[in-house]
């Protein structure tokens, strides 16, 4: 079952077809695995990796370090909920440390990103700190790197 | 009557010597040619994997570069490596060579292939291989003085060589057995009763076995026989491996040979006049391959196996009816239904529809009527190949009227 994932997560357009032929299992058991997968949030969206920049376009990107004063029963659950609802947050992950939320924030222009985090993130109730670090350039992501020439075209066309 | 007069003047005029001369070319040679002036190939035709050699075995040989190891290695190739790979013989498949004495690293397979012919063969010695199988071994046999002895095999056999048809072969000259499962080009694999009678044979006809291994990492759901561990035979076996394509490291040029101290001395011999050893990088980059390669090599098995059952579903459902093949990552289907030669057919699906295999023949006479479809390429790549031999064969199948 685990390969069914392992192959969507590396091509989610694979048919159930290719998936089924790929791991020896019948079509109506792969499509009932992932239909049921979809169901129970083991598979929470099918997305396309971007290669942004090379279209001319590219938003900013910033990884924001958030000290966090936990709270009684929820920890740093409630609070992190707090953060991540904004829809300018792409990713949120808690972290051992020196701090203690990491987040990944998405804007047009610099002004955005400070904004958020001067008018939204920085005045929250339980926020100690924020250190806010601009992404300069992206070398992979997802396992897929941005600037090196693809490999797959070094071989010989033609080989015994 | 000038005949025979001119072919000598021409032949010595020529400067080559006769044995080299009267080699064929390797059959793909013309579909090199022909592809390197065509574009959006998709190429089915391609021995190697496609992945890249993983990064922690590249990193491993670059630091040996920045740490200086530029300098020869002994002849035998570097101990360490050598002990490596009789820990890994013994733990895999439970045969045991002494790191010293029974190992030779060498520059690839393919070196140890022309090593092993050259140290056993007398000139007009016989050596029994199967046909269709990699292009080397016949002219490697020829090279080193010796005759090579075709043993058919078919797709109703899965290709794998069979016993009775070895032992209906054997002469006086029989010097050695040669064979490469699993194997290129058919992805066949052989059973433990069938090494085990050809082990039988060796032993009553006091015969060599040399075992070309190198894709022994690549079976789906079989397990490999390692030749010389079968009973009685690490003494009259010779095995050839490498790293090639275990590790996705064909560039390298890494192999080893294991045998009974005898022969790697033999081959030692041979080894220390023409190639001195093989590339130290390489050395060291194998070294790492062997302590922390392992997942990687899993993993890409994995992969290969996916695509594997893809290409041979789509090719049976294409109509070229094509038997499991159990190891590397080839398919051989037949393409008889479309009533052409397998020259013609590659040709014809390369010009039409731009996709390249290799014709069966390049591998054998044996090898008439199917083609070689190597599956280490893209999912992709395959889906789209497989969706133009699909058009192609409908458009050329045989009326069957």
């Amino acid at each position: 079952m685990k390969e069914i994932f392992e192959i969507l997560e590396q091509n989610a357009r694979a048919t159930p077809e290719q998936i089924a032929t790929m791991v020896d299992k019948p079509v109506s058991e792969v499509e009932k695995i992932i239909r049921q997968a979809e169901k129970d949030g083991s598979i929470l969206k099918y997305k396309t990796i971007i290669n942004w920049p090379r279209l001319g376009e590219g938003d900013i990107w910033a990884l924001i370090e958030v000290r966090i004063t936990p709270q009684r029963d929820v920890g740093f659950d409630a609070i992190a909920e707090r953060i991540y609802q904004f829809p300018e947050v792409h990713s949120a992950y808690l972290v051992s440390g020196t701090y203690d939320l990491a987040i990944l924030v998405k804007g047009k222009n610099m002004h955005e990103i400070s904004s958020f985090v001067t008018e939204k993130l920085a005045p929250l109730e339980r926020v100690q700190s924020t250190v806010t670090h601009f992404l300069l350039k992206r070398y992979k992501e997802s396992g897929e790197t941005f600037h090196l020439p693809k490999e797959t075209n070094r071989r010989l066309p033609i080989t015994p | 009557m000038l005949n025979t007069k001119s072919t000598t003047t021409e032949a010595r005029d020529s400067m080559i010597s006769q044995k080299v001369d009267s080699l064929s070319p390797s059959g793909i040679r013309k579909f090199f040619d022909l592809l390197s002036s065509m574009e959006d190939v998709i190429s089915l035709g391609i021995g190697e994997p496609d992945f890249v050699t993983p990064w922690h075995i590249r990193e491993a040989g670059t630091y040996s570069l920045e740490k200086g190891y530029t300098m020869y290695t002994s002849n035998s190739g570097m101990l360490e490596l050598r002990q490596e790979l009789a820990n890994y013989l013994e733990l895999r498949y439970d045969v045991s060579y002494h790191p010293e004495h029974e190992i030779l690293i060498t520059v690839g397979s393919s070196e140890g292939l022309d090593l092993a012919m050259r140290a056993i063969i007398n000139p007009g010695d016989e050596v029994i291989i199967p046909d269709p199988c990699y292009v080397a071994y016949p002219a490697n046999i020829i090279l080193a003085g010796g005759v090579p002895i075709s043993t058919p095999t078919t797709a109703e056999n899965n290709f794998a060589i069979k016993a009775t048809d070895i032992e209906a072969r054997i002469t006086k000259r029989t010097k050695a057995i040669l064979i490469g499962y699993p194997a290129n080009p058919t992805g066949a694999v052989i059973s433990k009763s069938e090494s085990a009678a050809i082990a039988e044979l060796a032993k009553k006809y006091n015969l060599l076995v040399i075992s070309d291994e190198i894709y022994a990492r690549l079976v789906y759901g079989v397990e490999h026989i390692c030749f010389p561990s079968l009973p009685g035979m690490k003494e009259r076996s010779i095995l050839i491996s490498g790293f090639s394509k275990s590790h996705a490291m064909t560039g390298w040029r890494i192999g080893y040979v294991a045998a009974d101290r005898r022969f790697i001395q033999a081959l030692t011999k041979i080894h220390q006049y023409t190639m001195l050893c093989a590339p130290t990088m390489a050395q060291m980059a194998a070294i790492e391959a062997l302590r922390n390669g392992d997942s990687e090599v899993e993993r890409m098995v994995q992969e290969y196996n996916r695509r594997r059952r893809l290409m041979v579903k789509r090719l049976n459902e294409t109509g070229l009816p094509c038997f499991e093949p159990k190891g590397a990552f080839y398919a051989f289907p037949s393409i008889k239904a479309t009533g052409m030669n397998s020259e013609d057919f590659a040709e014809k699906l390369l010009i039409e529809e731009k996709v390249a295999v290799v014709p069966g023949t390049a591998f054998g006479p044996c090898g008439e009527g199917f083609v070689r479809c190597c599956y280490a390429t893209s999912v992709s790549d395959i889906e789209v190949a497989l969706g133009r031999m699909d058009r192609f064969v409908r458009k050329n199948k045989l009326s069957t009227t």
